[in-house]
Parts: structure tokens; sequence; C-alpha cells
């Protein structure tokens, strides 16, 4: 038996090859220097004395080159670098193989090709965007969920922006648009001068007595949010009118906007009650007058 | 009176009444080999500690009351905001240096009134349903504002494209797994690039008790605890997404939150009531970030200048030090 068939008939059939590895359709053949890259007699370079292959260098221009092997045992082979050009590579594989059977410049060639088209597709990707997987870390992400969860309770969104736009009444960046009577009431303090400094509007000045009334007693805590709370209904039911008398335009679409809302605010449900209560008010009013004077 | 309740065998099915228990200093509650038994001894622990300290606290209520006035003042609870690390860049609202800084930076024209500005609001690639409806409403939050599909195009191209075409800013919202998940923001004319991790994010449809549709009104911004320089760029860097001139009948506002180096967005309504009280309704998405790398000039990963990146190891040291 040539020695060669005999390497075929234990390596590649029954016994072990190391580079031989198999799936449930094919058998691959794992050396760097296989063909087709199957196992099979034809393809296994260790099976065949004569043996041809492409490959592509390893060093970074990376070029196919063509390798002869004598015999593959022996280190020694022949390798020659194909020219750039495709169709003169071709020819040059054809040439060095000149005699050699179909099967193996068939497949030199296929191969070539098939290298030449991978490195093309690697040089236009490079060039394009690539983009880069970052690996999340579940510690850290777990971690940093968990410090958003608490600074969302830190924060108090809604205290912090109510206080903010406050704030921003206060200082007057909503010009003429609110006509909270807040500036005379201010310069009222300041001044001591009340009722000079109080607008002519009979309603403005129930809202002013009110406020002083407010500001002397703070310190009781009960009687203060009564105040307030009527103080507020008073506010909506005077700030409607005086809406109403002067037309503007924003407590009309205010008002719209609420009637049509889904889901009312408590402030535009509040609206509905004063209706129903200041007449209760106005009955325990005199009273709180008359205990100021 | 006390009896001793160690974990003794006269203990059966039926335990004593809690009052009459106290626990020898001795005991501990681990080493009885029992789980049950062991659980069962734990939480009356549990218990006792806790109405122990509903006594000290009644205990010391009743004290402060009996000294009326002269009682010491309540002490100030330790919170994070009061133990964080003092960061050197803190701005102090009169710095000159820092005001400085801010009318040559490259939001200057924008606050100077000299531009518009106009936003481009795109994705990466590919985006599923929720980063496409986000965009939207991201973009009827933001006025003068446009969303693009990016059909894989590169950004290095799309940004002299965008900048011929007069757009101040441009936003690219980061989709992974079918939710958006980070936000790139640069302000074009060769200005600072954002990047940001994007979290809880809430579309308008998910978020509960929200009014309508916001409208096409100017929204005013409102920018809480930017306090570092570094919070300050990223502050006027929001704010430069904004019109100058707020519509004030439009009633609308948008806040962006600074809490612990989290950014929280939130869309409202506000009504005043009166002049001491404010009802705000949420309109809008919502959602939170968390700046992850600043760089000073347009986008470009590789050979961009980074003022600021986040570094774990160096950064995440300490959990009372922030950096915004």
């Amino acid at each position: 038996l040539c020695p060669l068939q005999v390497v075929w008939s234990m390596l590649g059939n029954r016994q072990f090859c190391s580079y031989k590895m198999t799936t449930k359709t094919q058998n691959f053949c794992r050396n760097e220097y296989n063909l087709t890259g199957l196992c099979n007699r034809s393809s296994c370079p260790l099976a065949n004395s004569q043996y041809a292959t492409v490959r592509e260098e390893k060093a970074p221009p990376r070029r196919p080159c063509f390798v002869l092997l004598c015999h593959p045992a022996l280190p020694l082979s022949l390798q020659v670098l194909l020219s750039k050009n495709y169709e003169k590579a071709l020819e040059e594989i054809d040439e060095n193989l000149i005699y050699w059977p179909r099967f193996i410049r068939h497949k030199c060639k296929q191969r070539f090709t098939k290298i030449t088209q991978y490195l093309i597709r690697i040089r236009k990707l490079t060039l394009k965007r690539q983009r880069k997987l970052v690996p999340l870390r579940r510690k850290i992400e777990r971690r940093e969920n968990r410090r958003e969860e608490k600074a969302l309770i830190a924060a108090q969104l809604d205290n912090a922006i109510e206080k903010e736009l406050l704030e921003r009444l206060k200082q007057d960046t909503y010009g003429d648009i609110y006509n909270f009577p807040i500036h005379a009431f201010d310069k009222a303090l300041q001044q001591q001068d009340a009722e000079s400094e109080s607008e002519s509007d009979a309603e403005r000045e129930e809202d002013e007595d009110d406020d002083e009334d407010v500001d002397k007693r703070e310190f009781v805590e009960a009687e203060d949010s009564e105040l307030s709370d009527f103080e507020d209904m008073d506010k909506l039911e005077t700030s409607s009118e005086e809406e109403q008398e002067e037309e503007e335009e924003v407590e009309k679409k205010a008002s719209h906007s609420k009637s049509k809302g889904k889901t009312p605010l408590k402030g535009p449900a509040r609206r509905k009650r004063p209706h129903i209560e200041i007449e209760y008010e106005e009955e325990t009013e005199p009273s709180t007058k008359t205990k100021t004077a | 009176a006390g009896e001793g309740s160690g974990p003794g065998p006269g203990d059966g099915a039926g335990p004593p009444a809690p009052e009459r228990v106290l626990f020898p200093p001795t005991f501990s509650v681990s080493e009885i080999k029992n789980k049950q038994r062991r659980h069962f001894m734990f939480l009356r622990w549990k218990q006792q500690q806790r109405k122990e300290k509903l006594a000290l606290k009644k205990k010391r209520k009743k004290e402060r009351e009996a000294l009326g006035d002269k009682a010491p003042p309540k002490a100030v609870p330790k919170t994070i905001e009061n133990q964080r690390v003092y960061d050197e860049t803190t701005v102090d609202p009169n710095d000159e240096e820092v005001a400085f800084d801010e009318a040559t930076d490259e939001f200057a024209p924008y606050f100077n009134r000299q531009t518009v500005p106009k936003i481009l609001i795109t994705t990466s690639d590919r985006p599923r349903g929720r980063t496409v409806r986000f965009c939207e409403q991201l973009a009827t939050v933001i006025p003068n504002s446009h969303v693009f599909y990016r059909r894989g195009l590169a950004l290095k191209r799309i940004i002299p494209q965008c900048i011929a075409r007069d757009f101040t800013d441009l936003i690219v919202i980061n989709e992974d797994r079918k939710i958006p998940n980070g936000l790139v923001l640069s302000h074009l004319p060769d200005g600072p690039t954002a990047h940001f991790r994007m979290s809880s994010v809430r579309l308008r449809k998910e978020i509960k008790r929200k009014g309508k549709e916001p409208t096409e009104h100017v929204p005013e911004v409102i920018l809480n605890n930017f306090t570092t320089r570094l919070g300050h760029s990223i502050g006027r860097m929001f704010a430069a997404l904004f019109p100058h001139d707020p519509q004030f009948i439009g009633r609308q506002v948008a806040t962006f939150h600074n809490q612990r180096d989290y950014i929280f967005f939130r869309f409202h309504r506000y009504i005043f009531k009166s002049e001491k009280k404010v009802g705000i309704q949420e309109l809008g998405p919502r959602f939170t970030l968390k700046l992850r790398s600043l760089q000073k000039g347009t986008f470009d990963s590789k050979f961009g200048e980074y003022e600021w990146i986040h570094k774990r190891r160096e950064m995440d040291t300490s959990r009372r030090k922030f950096h915004l």
C-alpha cells in the first residue's frame, strides 16, 4: 500500500486526527494548510503528496499568497506572493500548478477569490462607523438604579418646582398677568399706610384686611389655617370676578382647559365648592373684622 | 416586673404577653438552633426594640416640652446633601471669573439673543417603536425642533450639514433593546457635546394624572441645583435648547432638576391659585439623565478633547461626593 494511503486510512477514516472536527452533517479539517476546510481524502494535507493552498499572510498587509507543499510533513514549502491584480493572480496560480490535478487548481482559485473578497469587505467596514459594544456591569447598573430612586425621593420635585414658580411670581417675572394683590400687601406692611395704599376696589379691601389678620395671627395655627382657606376661596371668587370684569383671556383659557380636562386638579375641583360655601363665609367675616378692630 | 424569657423549654406554642417579657442581656437570638423558634424570637426582639425607641422618643418630647423656651434647638438630621463633600469648583454667584467665562463661551450668542435655537432630534440606527414615540413627544416639548430618521448616516457627516442648515443643537437618542438609554446633546456651531445615560423614560401615556398635550407655547425653563462649574455649563446647555422668551400665557414649564448627579426632566403646566399656592399638572415625557462625559468640540469620540469623563474608580469612591 502506498504510505499516504495508509496515512489516510488511519487518520481520516478510522483513528484519531487532531485536526479533524466532526459535526452532525460534516467533518471539518482545522489544518491551516487545508484547501477546502473539509476532511476529505483529496483535501487532507497530511495524506497527499502533492498539495497546494492559497492563504492570506499573517502579517498586517494581508494579501493572499500561494503555498506549495512538496510534502506536508516536511517544513519545506514554497510560498509565492500572488500579484495584486485579480486576473493576473489567477493566471499565476495556473502557471504554478500547470500540470497539477484539476481539483487542486480549481479549489485554489476558489479560495483565492474568497480571500480577496473578504479582505475587501474588511477594509470597507473599517472605514465605516464601527459600533462599539460596551458591556453593562450588572452590579453597577443596580447601584445606579438604586441611587436614582433615592435621589428622586430626596429631590421632592413637585415641591421644588412649586417653590421656584412662587419665587418667580414674587420677583415679578410674570409682570401683569397675575393680579394677586401681594405687591400692594408688601407695600402696606413696609410703609404702614394700609388704607391709602390699597386699591380703591371694595373687593380688594376685604382681601387686605384678611391679609392683615393672617399676619397678626401667625402664631395661632388653627385659626390661621381656617382664615387662609377662606382667604383662598375669597380670592378665587374675587379673582374670578375681577377677571370677568377685566376680560382677561388667561383665566378664561384656564377655566376652559380645566373643564375639558379628563382628570381635574384639586384647584378647579375646589372651584365648584365656593359657590356653595361663600354664603357661609360672609356670615363669619364681620366677626373677624370686629376682632381686629 | 420582668420575666426572663430565655430560650427556655417552658415557652411552648403559646407565647406570653409581650409586655411582660424582657430579654436578658446575655441573650442572643442567633444562638437558637431551631429556625422557627429563632425567627419568632427575633420578631419579638424587634418589637421590643421598637417599643424602647418609641418610649425614648416620647420621653425626649416630654423633656422638650417641659423645658419650653429653654429647650435646645432641634437637631438637624444628617442628609447626603448636608454631608456633601465640598467641591472646589462650586460656583459663587458673584464670581467674576465665572461671569467672564460665561460671557465668552459658546453659549454667549444664545444668551445675547443673537441666535434662535433650532434643534435636530435623531436616534441611533433602526429605532424601535418606543424610541420613535419618545422622539416625537420630545419634539413637541422643545419648540422649534425637528425629528429626522438616521438611516445609517455617520454623525460626522450629519454635523456639517446641520451647521449649514442653521441648526443650533443636535440631540441623538441612543437605543438598546427597544428602549432609549442614552442621549448625546451637541451644541452645533462648534459647541460642547455632552453624553448622558438616560433612564426611567416615561412616555406621555404612562404618566398618571397627566394633562392634555403640550401646546405650541414656548415653555419656561427651571434649572435647579447646578452648583459646580461643570454643572453650570451643563445647565447652560439645557437652557440653550429653549428659546429665550417664554410665553407665560402658555403656563408651561420644563424643569431640569439636579439631585446627586442625576438630572430629572419634567414638563408641567402650572396654575396659580393664589399668591402662595400653585398647582402643577404633569404633561409630557419624563426622563432622568446622568452625565457620562463632556467633550469640548462637536461629536468626535476618537480624537475629541474631553473636558470631563466619568471615571468610575476615581469618582465613585465616596457616597457624598457629587460632580454636578
